[in-house]
């Protein structure tokens, strides 16, 4: 910054609460904060490593944790954003691409299939290891 | 003259991006919903046991590195893009805040990973 304090009064423009006023920005503010509740949940994953490498009763202790009213809250609305966020994603897919030869639709929904397959097989793959 | 940092932030916020939005809610639905209120999956698929032996196996702790590390950098990039919509004139100091937070994550899931 410059040591000559400027004495010109710049207009500079209120930013505070401007995308409310639209649902369109509503929506875009939506699907910006899925981005804070997937940091914290990778956060909630290091620290379940890192009381993990601790010792078995702390790697308790964030078990423990995850099944309080609070965490379960806190996933539930992280689910709800992710799940925007995922399908926002595979919305903007075809407006990036350049023209395509075929319906740009059927990039959003092979982005969701792909979604909903891969979670489906995460799910039994990981009920018929662990059963 | 130099190039431009941001490729390499964008293809890490792309990468963590695709990343989420194909596993981000089946992951947060088994880790922070199903498996504590033993719903979907018994309680004990995360038992010490079990999560030990993921952790031990390389594909495990690739796994677990790939998803916390594209997580925090599509989160950080996102979140220090909207600091900008919401009005705060962010420059090299936040975006290195930023960058920095996701990278000191990594390597320390990293570091622990290597521990098994």
């Amino acid at each position: 910054m410059s040591r000559f304090q400027s004495t010109a009064k710049t207009y500079i423009r209120p930013m505070s609460g401007w995308w409310l006023k639209n649902p369109y920005f509503i929506r875009y503010m939506i699907r910006e904060g899925s981005a804070v509740f997937l940091t914290l949940y990778a956060l909630v994953l290091l620290a379940g490593l890192a009381c993990l490498a601790w010792s078995p009763e702390a790697y308790a202790a964030w078990r423990g944790l995850l099944d309080t009213p609070l965490s379960l809250g806190f996933h539930v609305i992280a689910l709800l954003l992710v799940a925007y966020h995922s399908l926002t994603w595979f919305q903007v897919m075809p407006k990036t691409a350049p023209k395509l030869p075929f319906d740009p639709r059927l990039i959003v929904r092979g982005g969701l299939a792909a979604s909903a397959g891969l979670s489906l097989l995460i799910l039994v793959l990981l009920w018929w290891v662990t059963r | 003259m130099k190039g431009s940092n941001e490729p390499v932030f964008w293809s890490l916020f792309g990468a963590g991006g695709v990343l989420s939005a194909l596993i981000g809610p089946v992951l947060i639905l088994i880790t922070g919903i199903a498996v504590p209120l033993g719903f979907l999956l018994p309680e004990d698929t995360l038992s010490h046991a079990n999560v030990l032996a993921f952790v031990q196996h390389p594909l495990g702790k690739l796994a677990l590195l790939t998803v916390i590390a594209l997580f925090l950098f599509h989160g950080c990039h996102r979140m220090l893009h909207s600091l900008h919509d919401l009005g705060f004139r962010t420059g090299t100091r936040a975006a290195f805040g930023f960058y920095g937070f996701a990278t000191l994550g990594t390597v320390m899931t990293a570091l622990l990973l290597l521990i098994w």
